[in-house]
């Protein structure tokens, strides 16, 4: 196995763990989200109708994916807009640079789009001598921290207020020393209200795009995409191709599931629905597929491509809650970013499926009822045959199997394991081989094997 | 040399078929009904941090209106509702930068909806729709007649023939993007009133 290009989940999540008092502020913040979402969902008698819907509705346009783009492409143009396709990350950044280049862009806004972040947008036009600014507050500060986001809908979830007023008193000349939220996100809006007055060029991703009218949506909470895009005379909104849906009426499901399923909200503050560029303005469009057509192939994991970026996944999962979303060294971390990054690369990637405890719960909360634990569960099927588990891994699922295919062994294992376990030394148990014990003590051993008990049992 | 377009499109379509369920029906439904969707509406609109008033007709709303202390010291106030005084009209202002300093907007909302506060309103006739964003307070009229029920009745309203923008807006902007408090007022308005009218 070659060497990750990254430090692994469990060494990045041990690292998090280290400050407990912050890792337990990190998990109840996102189970605060969790149970927002509970009470919306519970506000909502269809709840279970309106995902099985979803659900069909995304299988269906994932069935007929290049018909529908095909649709999307032709009502796009038919509206105004110009439609471009890129085949990987690097042909989408190019094609953007190319638009801003021909028009002159130097200064861009930016709001919220899990797309370029993946392509790594922002660092490719920094070298070409073009100026983005993340207009979304939580992306800003992790911009302005020069980290990637932490999570797709809260990227800033893992910064305590402190440091943020310390960021912004150091970039912005804030306070020193004043914390309170509602004084530094007004500092963040006067600062970043001359950013889109004076701004070039919007960039948007898509919530959804719909074939049927060549139209997209973008949700937001702050208005900034909106703001992004009503000023210069340039709008570049960029989306990978599975953003597709059939119809505009399919928005009724899909709007109803997005912000309750998200922050607990019955809707986001702004659902926008954009047609067409503004009069006298223009509109691109760029169809991004970066490894998407790839896992489309993949009978196992193709389902994963339903996915509308919610985050309930990773605001319900015991791992990702203790282990901060930077453990997860990919753009889309939590449950569902452990089925995709492994796809784009097994090798890099392939400690996340194993990230997992199999709880079941991000399936349970998921929209789009993607079963997501039991893709992961495939995922390490799939990483076993292909041997990119590590040796220790594989060693000891070997020596698992050996034993479990022969009862005596079994039986003789569990009986030296019982009495080793009363008479041997601490140290003896509790080492560096026994990784299980590391946080917590083992039970103590039983006089009788189950299976001595059973027989007893069954003579008397 | 094959296009972009060309390769992932062909891409896709040497795949093995997925099984495809046909599209379900989603505008008709058993879906949530409220007996007194008014009081549901402004609940809602209170919870997502707006204020919500049920009131006969525009005087009514002029009279809420010049209560407020922020809107009789606005400088710049654009309405587009008849009956509500506005301070210039917006066809006369050539750049949507000029708008920056719009202290107050008043407009009409085609629909409102009862399940989640959300009111639709669109750039028709319209020449800035920068306005909805760059206020520092939204003001919202929409007749009783049209409040709905939920997103489904809402969506049976709506076609997409012709390039236009739409938005469905509930509440003033927000951020929790500071630990999870809720800031009112991010980048778009900072307040949200939404009037019920008669009619």
């Amino acid at each position: 196995m070659n060497a990750p290009i990254h430090k692994e989940h469990a060494e990045l999540a041990t690292e998090f763990v280290h400050n407990r008092e912050r890792a337990k502020w990190h998990d109840s913040s996102l189970w605060f989200v969790r149970q927002k979402r509970d009470r919306q969902t519970h506000s909502i008698p269809e709840w279970e109708q309106l995902r099985e819907l979803a659900a069909t509705i995304k299988r269906h346009t994932l069935a007929k994916l290049p018909q529908y783009l095909e649709e999307f492409e032709r009502n796009a143009t038919r509206m105004g807009a110009v439609v471009h396709w890129a085949r990987d990350a690097e042909e989408h950044n190019r094609i953007v640079l190319q638009i801003l280049q021909e028009h002159g862009a130097k200064k861009i806004v930016k709001s919220k789009s899990m797309l370029t972040e993946e392509c790594h947008l922002n660092p490719y036009l920094e070298r070409n001598g073009i100026q983005v600014v993340d207009t979304d507050l939580g992306e800003w500060i992790v911009q302005l921290r020069n980290e990637p986001p932490s999570h797709i809908v809260m990227p800033a979830i893992h910064i305590k207020k402190q440091e943020i007023s310390e960021l912004f008193h150091d970039k912005l000349g804030t306070e020193d020393g004043n914390n309170d939220p509602t004084y530094l996100a007004g500092e963040a809006r006067t600062h970043l209200r001359q950013k889109f007055v004076n701004a070039d060029a919007g960039i948007t991703g898509v919530n959804f795009a719909i074939a049927e009218t060549g139209g997209f949506v973008v949700c937001t909470n702050e208005g900034n995409a909106d703001l992004g895009v009503s000023i210069p005379d340039l709008h570049i909104a960029c989306m990978g191709i599975e953003k597709l849906i059939p119809r505009a009426r399919d928005l009724s499901v899909f709007t109803r599931l997005l912000g309750r399923s998200a922050t607990g909200q019955p809707i986001t503050a702004y659902t926008s629905h954009f047609h067409g560029p503004r009069p006298g303005c223009k509109l691109h469009i760029v169809l991004v597929d970066n490894g998407r057509s790839k896992i489309r192939a993949s009978e196992d994991f193709h389902r994963s491509l339903n996915c509308i970026r919610c985050g309930a996944c990773m605001n319900t999962c015991p791992v990702y809650r203790r282990s901060g979303g930077h453990s997860y060294s990919t753009t889309v971390p939590g449950p569902i970013g452990s089925i995709l990054a492994p796809n784009r690369d097994a090798k890099s990637h392939g400690d996340l499926p194993f990230a997992c405890t199999l709880c079941g719960s991000c399936t349970d909360v998921c929209p789009v009822k993607i079963d997501i634990h039991h893709q992961l569960l495939t995922w390490r099927k799939e990483l076993a045959i292909q041997k990119v588990v590590p040796w220790t891994k594989r060693v000891s699922m070997s020596m698992a199997a050996a034993v479990l295919k022969r009862p005596w062994l079994y039986a003789l294992g569990g009986k030296v394991a019982r009495v080793g376990l009363r008479w041997m030394p601490r140290w003896m148990i509790y080492n560096g081989l026994n990784k299980w014990g590391k946080q917590r003590d083992l039970p103590p051993p039983p006089a009788k094997s189950f299976r001595e008990q059973f027989r007893s049992r069954s003579k008397s | 040399m094959a296009t972009a377009k060309d390769e992932i499109l062909g891409a896709l379509r040497k795949q093995v078929p997925i099984e495809t369920p046909a599209l379900p029906e989603v505008l008709e439904g058993d879906w949530i009904r409220y007996a007194d969707p008014i009081t549901q509406f402004s609940n809602l609109i209170a919870a997502v941090g707006g204020s919500c008033f049920v009131v006969a007709g525009i005087p009514d709303v002029v009279a809420q209106l010049e209560s407020y202390s922020e809107y009789k010291k606005a400088k710049r106030v654009y309405s587009q509702v008849p009956g509500i005084e506005t301070h210039f009209d917006l066809n006369s202002v050539a750049s949507p930068k000029d708008l920056e300093d719009l202290d107050f907007v008043i407009y009409p909302g085609e629909f409102a909806v009862a399940e989640n506060g959300a009111i639709w309103v669109t750039d028709k006739d319209l020449k800035h729709r920068v306005i909805f964003f760059i206020t520092q307070h939204l003001v919202l009229v929409v007749p009783k007649s049209k409040l709905i029920h939920n997103m489904h009745e809402g969506y049976k309203r709506l076609s997409f023939e012709e390039p236009r923008f739409g938005l469905f807006v509930s509440g003033p902007s927000k951020t929790a993007d500071i630990e999870q408090s809720l800031v009112i007022g991010a980048h778009g308005c900072r307040s949200m009133q939404v009037f019920l009218i008669d009619g």
